[in-house]
This record gives C-alpha cells, structure tokens and sequence, in this order.
C-alpha cells in the first residue's frame, strides 16, 4: 500500500520535471504582483463603493483634483494645483494642472492634454441627471449621493481651460475631502464623447483612460488584472514597469502564494497567521490602525435605554479588554471614541469607563433597575475588520451584562435584514461599525450620530441637541483648528450622554515581501503602488 | 434510435420551466433586499431605495417580476448583472472556459487512474491490492476537499516548489484571451514556456477536484466487474481458451461499462456545474465561485440565469448518458 500511495508525489514530480516547470517562478524584477482579494466590480470608481474596486480603478488608474497625501488622511494638490475658498463658504475656484496627458487604449489615442472638459464632464454625469451619461450602466452614483454632492453642489462653471469654478448651495467643510475621494476621480471627456458617438458609452465603465501612474492592459474576470506602468505620468513613471492583480480570494492561499514568492503583497491576511507572518524571515509584516470604530449602540429611543445612567451601568458593566482578547486576536485596540486616534480631532482627554461591575450595579440602582432587567443584542452576521466575530463579541458582553443583572438574548438576521431593520431601530442594542471614507471626523460624527442621520445610519437613534449643534458648527467653519475644538468638545459630550459601547478600532496587517520598498498603508484602507519599487 | 432521443428530448421542457420557477421562487424567498446588501453599512435613504428597486424592476408584484423574467429568458435574455451591470451571459461564458478545462483534466485523472484500479482490484479480489484500492477510494471520497487541496497545497507548492500555488499561468506570461482555454491559448501565443506553465497551473486542482470521481469509479468499476466476472458466459470463454487479458477487457468490461458510465456522466455534470471548493482554493476564476458570490450579494439575475445555464447543462450531459447507453445496449434503446 505504501508503495502505491508513494506513486502520487512521483508522478506529480514527474510532470513538473517533464515539463520543465519553473514552478514558483519570480516574477520579473519589475514586475510587482499584487496578490488582491476579489475582482472589482467594473473599472469606473463613481459607480461602485467597494475598496476592491476602488483598489484596482481610482488609487492606481485615476487622479482626483485633490489627493490624499500618501500614508496620511489629508489632501493635497492633485490635478488642481491650487483652490480658493469664497468667504461665505459657497464658491471654490480650482485651477488646474497643465500637462497632464491622459493614457491610451486600444481603442483610444487622446489628442489633447486634460483641462477643464474633464472635470466638467466626471462631475456632471453624477450630478446632472439629464447628463447624457448619466444612466449608462445603471448609472447609480451611490457615494457621490451618499455623501450629499447632489444636492450640495449648486453649479459647476467652467472658468477657462484650466480654471473650474464650484458654487455650493450651503457651506460644507468636508466638501474638500470629498474631492480626494475615489467617485471623484477625473475620467477623458474627449473618451466619453468618442464612445458616445461610436454608440457605445458603457464601455468607458469597462476600459477608461485615465491620468494616473498605471494603466490598464488586460482584466480576466475573477483571475488577473494586468497594468503597465504610464511613461508619461505627470509625477513621473512609477519605478515598476508592471502591476499585476492576481486575484486570490482565500487568505490562506494568499499567504502560500506570498510565500511561495508568487506574489509581493496580500491584503487581509487571517489573523491566525499573523504570529507566523510576524517570524517570517522573507515577509515584512507592515500594520497600522485602520481608520474604523466597532461599536454597540444603545437604541435610546427605548427604555430603559433612554436614560443615559442604564447606558453608562452597561459602559461600565463592558470589560473591553476581555473583547479585544477573545475577538481581535491582537488585531484591534479598544475604543473609547467614535472617531479612530489617527484622525485629525481625535479628543485623548476623554476619560472611557472602565470595567466596573460594582459601580455598574450602583448606577443601575440609581436608575430604577435593581434587579437589572432582560434585552436583546444584535449580532451582525458577517466578518468586518472592525469586528471579526460578531457573534463572539455579543457572547462576552453577555456574559458580562449577566453579572450585573442584565440578561440579554443574541439575535441575528441576514445581513441585507440587519441592516434594514436596525435602521428602523427594531433592535435594543446592536453591534455595527463604520469604516471612514475621507479622514474628516464629520464623516463618522455626523453621519453615525447626527439627528439627521437618526432612522439611517444613526443606530442608537440618539439626537442630542448639544451634541448635534456642535457639529452643525463644525461644517459651517473651514477653518481646521477651529473645527477641531467643536469636535473635540462632541466628543466630550458623547462619552458623557453614552449612546454607544466603543469596542474596538482594529489594526490593519499588511504583508509585504522583504524585496520590497516603498509601500505606505493607507489609513483609508487603499492600496497604492506608485511608489513602490523592488530591490534587485 | 431516433424515437427514444425524441422522448428524451420531450421531457425536457417541463423540466426548464420547472428550474426556472424554482430558482426564481428560491433565491426571492431567502431573506435579504440586493440594495441594502450593496449599500452595506452605510445605507440608502429610502427615497434612493425606491428610485433603485424601480430601476432595477424590484418594486413590481413577484408574480410579474417572474413572468418578465421568463419572457426574457425565451427572448435568449438572461438579464444583467446588479452589481457589476454586465450581462450575465457574457459573464457566464468570460468564466465557463475555465471550468470546462477544469473539469475536463479532472475527469481525466479520475478515469486513468480509477478504472484500471477497479478492474485490477476486481481481478484481484481479497487481496492486499484489492483492499488497498478500497481504503483509498473511501479515503478519497470522504476526504474534506478544502482540507486537501490546502494539504496539496502546502506539500507540493510552498515546501516543495514543484507545482504553483493557484492561478491559471504564471505572471510573467500575457496572453490575450482567444477561446478563454488557457490550454489553447497559450498555444496560439507562441509564448515559450507559457504552455507548460497552463499545464502546471492544472497539475493539482485537477488531482483535488478528481479524487471523488477517481474513488466513484474506481468502487463502481469494481463492483461492476466483480458481478460481470462471475457470470457464466465469462467462465465459457475462460474455458476456451480466449486470452485472460482479452476476456477481461473485451468481453467483461464492455458489459460492465454501464453502470461506470452513469456514474462518469453523473461526475462530469456535477463537475461542469462549478466546483466551488477548489476553484476558491486555487482562485480558479470558474462559475462555481461566481454563483456563490451572487448568492451572497442577492444579485438575483446572476443567480437566475446561471442555475439556468448550469441546469442546462446537466440536463444535456444526462441526455447523452441516456444516448450513450442506447449505444451501449440496445435492449435500453429497444424496450422504451
């Protein structure tokens, strides 16, 4: 038996030899493979909201007017080389670069440079909906309405050819870091209307030229995308000559691969290999804490949760840490505010409860619940950095919250479900996360904790009036530090009125071959690889 | 010969209409709405939830949703994609190359090595040979194929090196898509080494996605055999003096095909239908992984249409099982 089970390796090795397989073959130095974890849903970035899109369209194809300076959350110049601001707020006036050449396809060779037809036109067909291209593909701009240009932006006006005048219809702080974002992203008008006239516009969402470091060769659905590096880029063709996205959904599988020298870089690797990922001699283990916040959020519109003092018995009742041990696995770091410590604002005087049963029972006392009382948590039902194990996370706190006299049942839905009815504040309490889209604190404040935001994102269905004035005050302001004061104050006055349990901000691993330099982690969860290089 | 292929054929029909009710009325009555999945966290105000379930034809009663779906499907449309807005056939034929090849290589291993193991091992009944083949068969079909493509996985291509760890080619090579077989393409590009490197690439998911068919086979064919060598007409020719080889092969084996062939048709069915373990291991871009995906984001005419299509095919392997055995033996073609 032995013997023939033995036949299996040899005749293996037999084919590799015969066929003279250099099996784990390196790539070409300049070649850097990428080994993502999913294929993107198309290559027009306005049109999807999913990293893995935007990773393979708008950070490494596309430049916006405003960029976000690699490794940190704020802008700087991109295609627009310069801005002013109106004193109302209301006008911003872009200029913009000139020189920038636009890639060319197969289908299309640019005969001019990128100029003020561009921004009109990658604006207008999300914000215009009688924009010929406005309905191409379904044509639904989920961000850009998701994060209110369509109804803040009152008119683009085209200045000159390197001029392009915004006119909002209120002022909006955060509307500067919304032109870093990826449905920003400047396509070819001179593309568009060729496709359009050839009466085929769809395909500007399947193969767009763009302006940024790599374009795009060949995509196989599910398999590869192939990039070569732009000689004409206008910061300078990238050090690489090739990208190639090998699409790998398996985290393990990833990690054999980067191993095996198949591949440069995996994202999301499985927490269980990090401490092998860690001794690894060719892997440099890069991590960074990721731009979110897990947490619970109390729907204060019910009892007992109306009352701040049983939401902060059940703050106190919490040992974090005991979460942080059992879920994250090292990879996450307990919360004690709704906004991550990375980004600008980020209030360190606030001082968090800290486990205490005995201080808990004493408050619940105070608040009518002697005897405690019974409730329900809600558990997602899907991994998510900021909370790997949703289920697991909402056992702990039971445990906990039984110890002061709170019996709780776990309860979980299918995740289009939980979202659906969570918003309508079905649940008592519930466990969710957010993830920050363009390093402003308005975008996890306001969006997460606003009134406006209550029935929507707002899960604690909390609007407090001095909370929700402070950040009003905030958006109306362009002026950082003055807005960093209101936030800071918000979040005093958060942790204060306790609408969520802060869990957890996670830490985002980041594996990359030792032969490798030069690549930054994006606190926004990009990948970018302009700058990367590889040692010979 | 041509009224039985007319019956079979007759049948057919209900069937269709059937899957397609079926997976109609299936993929709707899983909770779950396919704009929320998409929006996820971050939510759709619900008068944008309305505008999409309009444009998307969701807000209409099920019943009417279901009729447009069936008008469509006669008129050869499958419908477009939620999430990537690509029409589903398009989708469906980017991916179905490499599942063909795929299974086809599977299919390969599982026949070369489980039919001779069967027939050698019913030859050699009751000895250790015989019970080896029966260990490793079971072996083999129970075995958890996450696990042991992983194993392969490790053994082979991180210790070893001799086989790459998953894809279809290796990086260095770029070959433009002609047919969407790697194996052929390859060919057409002329590319020196890109064609072994297709080859290696299908070394092991094909051995992984073969080891349950190999054991099938290689159990039916025994037990197959096993009852055919006992039959009288076998001893005749025995006693004849015909050829030990040529009795076995000849005579035993053909009538002994039957049920092996079933068995095979059956595989290869299953195996066309996508193989979801192996082609998330070794990030085989199949329709597998492409149907589970749909399933999770409620992208309901990727769901529809690929059952759809995958249904079809079985239906069309059976339906040339069914002929086959026709073939085969013709008291099957003569008695319906």
């Amino acid at each position: 038996m032995k013997k023939r089970l033995s036949a299996l390796p040899l005749a293996i090795m037999g084919a590799s030899l015969a066929l003279g397989i250099a099996s784990n073959a390196h790539a070409a130095p300049s070649t850097f493979v990428y080994c993502s974890e999913g294929s993107p849903e198309g290559f027009n970035p306005s049109l999807y909201t999913s990293g893995t899109t935007f990773d393979a369209s708008s950070k490494n194809m596309f430049n916006r007017l405003l960029e976000f300076k690699l490794g940190t959350t704020q802008t700087e110049p991109g295609l627009a080389t310069s801005y002013t601001v109106s004193d109302d707020g209301l006008e911003y006036i872009f200029k913009l670069r000139k020189g920038v050449k636009f890639h060319t396809s197969k289908t299309f060779t640019p005969t001019r440079d990128f100029n003020a037809d561009d921004v009109i036109f990658s604006f207008a067909r999300q914000w215009d909906k009688n924009h010929p291209y406005h309905k191409v593909s379904n044509g639904s701009y989920e961000y850009f309405t998701g994060m209110g240009m369509d109804t803040l932006i009152k008119e683009i006006v085209r200045v000159d050819d390197y001029t392009v005048k915004f006119v909002l219809n209120y002022p909006e702080a955060p509307f500067l870091a919304n032109l870093a974002m990826d449905f920003a992203s400047i396509f070819s008008a001179e593309q568009a209307d060729m496709l359009m006239k050839k009466g085929t516009p769809e395909q500007l969402d399947i193969d767009p030229v763009a302006t940024g470091p790599f374009q795009k060769v060949q995509y196989r659905k599910d398999s590869v995308i192939r990039y070569t590096a732009f000689e004409d880029y206008w910061k300078g063709k990238p050090a690489i000559d090739r990208l190639v996205f090998s699409i790998t959904p398996d985290a393990s599988v990833r990690y054999a691969k980067l191993k095996a020298g198949e591949c440069h870089m995996m994202p999301y690797p499985n927490p269980a290999d990090l401490e092998k990922m860690a001794q690894d001699k060719d892997i440099n283990l890069m991590s960074q804490e990721g731009l979110n916040v897990g947490y619970l959020a109390f729907n204060t519109k019910k009892k007992p949760f109306t009352d701040a003092k049983v939401r902060q018995a059940l703050n106190l009742a919490t040992n974090k840490q005991a979460i942080i041990d059992a879920v994250f696995q090292g990879a996450g770091k307990i919360a004690k505010n709704p906004i991550p410590p990375t980004m600008w604002s980020y209030n360190d005087k606030v001082v968090d409860y800290n486990y205490d049963p005995v201080k808990a029972k004493q408050l619940l006392k105070e608040a009518g619940y002697e005897n405690g009382f019974t409730t329900n948590i809600w558990a997602m039902p899907v991994q998510r950095p900021y909370n790997p194990n949703a289920r697991r996370m909402a056992e702990v706190i039971q445990e906990d919250w039984a110890k002061v006299g709170v019996k709780a049942e776990i309860v979980s839905y299918e995740w289009g479900e939980y979202l659906n009815r969570s918003k309508k504040g079905e649940h008592e309490t519930v466990l969710l996360g957010w993830t920050g889209d363009n390093g402003d604190p308005d975008n996890f404040l306001y969006v997460l904790l606003g009134c406006d935001a209550v029935g929507g994102s707002n899960r604690a269905q909390w609007c407090n009036k001095e909370f929700n004035d402070l950040l009003v005050k905030a958006k109306q302001t362009s002026d950082q530090a003055t807005r960093t004061k209101y936030y800071e104050e918000a979040q005093l006055v958060f942790k204060r009125e306790a609408p969520w349990i802060t869990t957890a901000h996670s830490i985002v691993y980041e594996p990359v071959r030792k032969e490798v330099e030069g690549f930054v982690i994006d606190p926004l969860g990009g990948h970018y690889f302009s700058n990367v290089s590889l040692k010979k | 010969m041509f009224q039985f292929i007319i019956k079979r054929l007759s049948l057919v029909i209900p069937t269709f209409i059937g899957i397609t009710l079926l997976t109609f009325t299936l993929i709707h009555l899983i909770p779950g709405d396919p704009i929320e999945v998409m929006a996820g966290e971050r939510g759709v105000s619900a008068e944008r939830h309305a505008e999409l379930s309009a444009q998307l034809g969701l807000d209409q009663p099920l019943y009417i949703q279901y009729f447009r779906y069936l008008n469509d499907v006669l008129h050869g449309d499958l419908g477009t994609s939620l999430i990537t807005k690509t029409p589903v056939v398009s989708e469906f034929l980017t991916l179905f190359p490499a599942t063909i090849e795929l299974a086809f290589c599977a299919t390969l291993f599982a026949i070369f090595i489980g039919l001779p193991a069967g027939i050698i091992a019913a030859i050699r009944r009751g000895t250790l040979f015989d019970h080896s083949v029966m260990t490793v068969s079971l072996t083999g079909y129970s075995m958890p194929i996450f696990w042991w493509a992983l194993l392969l996985m490790l053994v082979f291509s991180v210790n070893l090196g001799w086989t790459p760890v998953s894809g279809r080619i290796d990086v260095v090579y770029w070959i433009d898509d002609v047919t969407g077989f790697m194996l052929i393409d390859t060919l057409l590009s002329g590319e020196k080494g890109a064609f072994s490197s297709a080859i290696a690439h299908l070394i092991l998911p094909s051995i992984v996605l073969g080891t349950i068919p190999m054991a099938v086979i290689a159990r039916m064919t025994r037990s197959s055999m096993l009852e055919i060598l006992n039959e009288d007409y076998i001893r005749t020719a025995r006693s004849k003096g015909i050829a030990p080889w040529r009795v076995i092969m000849v005579h035993a084996l053909r009538n002994a095909l039957i049920p092996i062939i079933t068995v095979i048709g059956l595989q290869i069915g299953i195996l066309l239908s996508g193989a979801i373990l192996t082609e998330t291991v070794f990030a085989w871009p199949g329709i597998g992984k492409w149907l589970i995906e749909s399933i999770g984001r409620r992208d309901y005419p990727v769901v529809q249409g690929g059952i759809l299509i995958v249904a079809t095919i079985i239906i069309v392997v059976n339906l040339l099982v069914d002929i086959a055995y026709g073939i085969v033996n013709p008291r099957i073609r003569h008695s319906r």
